[in-house]
């Protein structure tokens, strides 16, 4: 086990790792922590890995790592899968909780929005628009076709508009 | 999971509008090659609504790029993995709360024990991994669950696995010993994907479970719930075989994996 040929492979796809840690679990000090989790697996693993598009085998690591954390605490309220429910908490701006995802940072509707996605359209997002991956690097993180990566993608992006169409309409009638 | 999305354009989209809904997210995704980057131009010059579907996507994807960055690893977490990782890895132990999470990292050590290696190898099982494996081969025997790709060619079932794990599991087929191939799929395990290659003897389907690790070559039977558990190991990859096979012809299964080359 090569120690530092793993950092030199894996360290510089760290910030992704923790990007997609932190919008699948929306909280920053679990994401911090699964990305130490992952990063101990992955090392264990490394000896598997076939050299090809380390960032995606990294973040397939880090995914299925945030995916059992969440498992781990359903009181995270992760998957409602109640699309319409969670847009009518969107469409309205106090009592936000996700303003902790960037402290006390002003968070864009926009990004309310995605982060109120199921878990499994909003990685797809975040791959995509944040990390640019293409179809196949998601579904290989991911672990599902490059077919339902295009699903997925399409159903989440409608959602967005949706939001962003139902709050604009708000706006208006306000 | 019930689809409440609404479609757009909001009614009655017509049929070719709705193949072209994902050409037009391709193209906007830059997956898009030339003779369907044709087909879809044409359509967009005669069809109002996916024009302006087009124009919604490009205009989300401008605002998710504008609003949305990827986020820096707090400094905290880089230095106590770089500090981790660094060839001089006698370095100070990471300061504060990181000291209880690196521990597991720490007795790696340079002499890196394997049979700590293994016990991560199939992480999360908790202390009963064997007991892990039945449970998704019962899932699996739920109809329609056995296979994700349902083959009796190594030539179509190993290539699936490519892209979907990052390890490519040995398959092989041994119709003519009577242990046909079936297919493949990919069950997770303690978190982990792990490819799982489907056999049969007679009525009895056969999971066998394949992932990279070392171990022993000579074969251990157990039981679980009423399921032979066999366990070998070669070529840098463990292998669990689950049935409801009686104990000798899966010792017969395990023979002809080890007798291959
Ligand atoms: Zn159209």
């Amino acid at each position: 086990m090569n120690e530092a040929e793993f950092a030199r492979v894996a360290l510089p796809h760290l910030d992704a790792a923790y990007t997609l840690a932190r919008w699948l679990l929306r909280d920053p000090v679990a994401a911090e922590d699964v990305v130490q989790d992952a990063m101990l697996r992955a090392l264990t693993y490394f000896a598997g890995f076939r050299g090809t598009n380390a960032r995606a085998w990294l973040l397939q690591i880090v995914r299925n790592t945030a995916y059992a954390r969440m498992a781990q605490r359903r009181g995270v309220q992760e998957e409602p899968l109640d699309p319409d429910g969670k847009h009518e908490h969107l469409a309205d701006p106090g009592g936000d909780p996700e303003a902790a995802l960037q402290g006390a940072e002003v968070v864009s509707a926009l990004h309310r929005a995605l982060a109120a996605l199921p878990a499994e359209l909003r990685e797809c997002v975040v791959l995509r628009e944040l990390e640019e991956m293409s179809y196949r690097d998601i579904a290989r993180v991911t672990g599902v076709p490059a077919g339902t990566v295009m699903s997925r993608l399409f159903r989440a992006r409608q959602m967005l508009l949706r939001i962003g169409r139902d709050a604009g309409a708000k706006e208006r009638t306000a | 999971m019930t689809d409440a999305t609404a479609s757009f354009p909001p009614a009655g989209v017509p049929p070719a509008c709705e193949e072209m809904q994902l050409l037009i997210q391709a193209d906007l995704d830059g997956e898009l090659d030339a003779a369907a980057t044709a087909v879809l131009a044409a359509h967009l010059r005669d069809c109002a609504g996916c024009a302006a579907l087009q124009r919604e996507l490009a205009n989300l994807s401008g605002r998710l790029h504008a609003e949305l960055r990827p986020e820096a690893a707090p400094a905290s977490l880089r230095r106590a993995l770089e500090a981790r990782l660094a060839p001089a890895a006698a370095a100070p132990p990471a300061p504060g709360g990181f000291r209880r999470r690196l521990a597991p990292l720490l007795s790696f050590g340079a002499g890196a024990a394997i049979a700590a290696s293994l016990a991560l190898m199939l992480p999360r099982t908790g202390a009963d991994p064997d007991g892990e494996l039945v449970a998704g081969h019962i899932r699996a025997l739920q109809p329609g669950h056995l296979t994700d790709v349902a083959s009796s060619d190594q030539h179509t079932v190993k290539p699936w696995f490519d892209g979907r794990i990052d390890y490519a599991p040995p398959v092989m087929d041994f119709v003519a010993q009577g242990f046909p191939l079936v297919g493949g799929r990919l069950d997770y395990i303690g978190g982990r994907p792990v490819a799982a290659l489907v056999y049969r003897r007679d009525k009895h389907p056969i999971d066998l479970f394949v992932w990279p690790s070392q171990g022993s070559a000579e074969p251990v039977m157990d039981t679980r719930n009423g399921y032979n558990v066999l366990r070998w190991a070669r070529d840098g990859m463990a292998f669990r075989a689950v049935s409801d096979l009686n104990a000798k012809e899966l010792a017969d299964f395990a023979r002809l994996w080890q007798g291959a080359s």
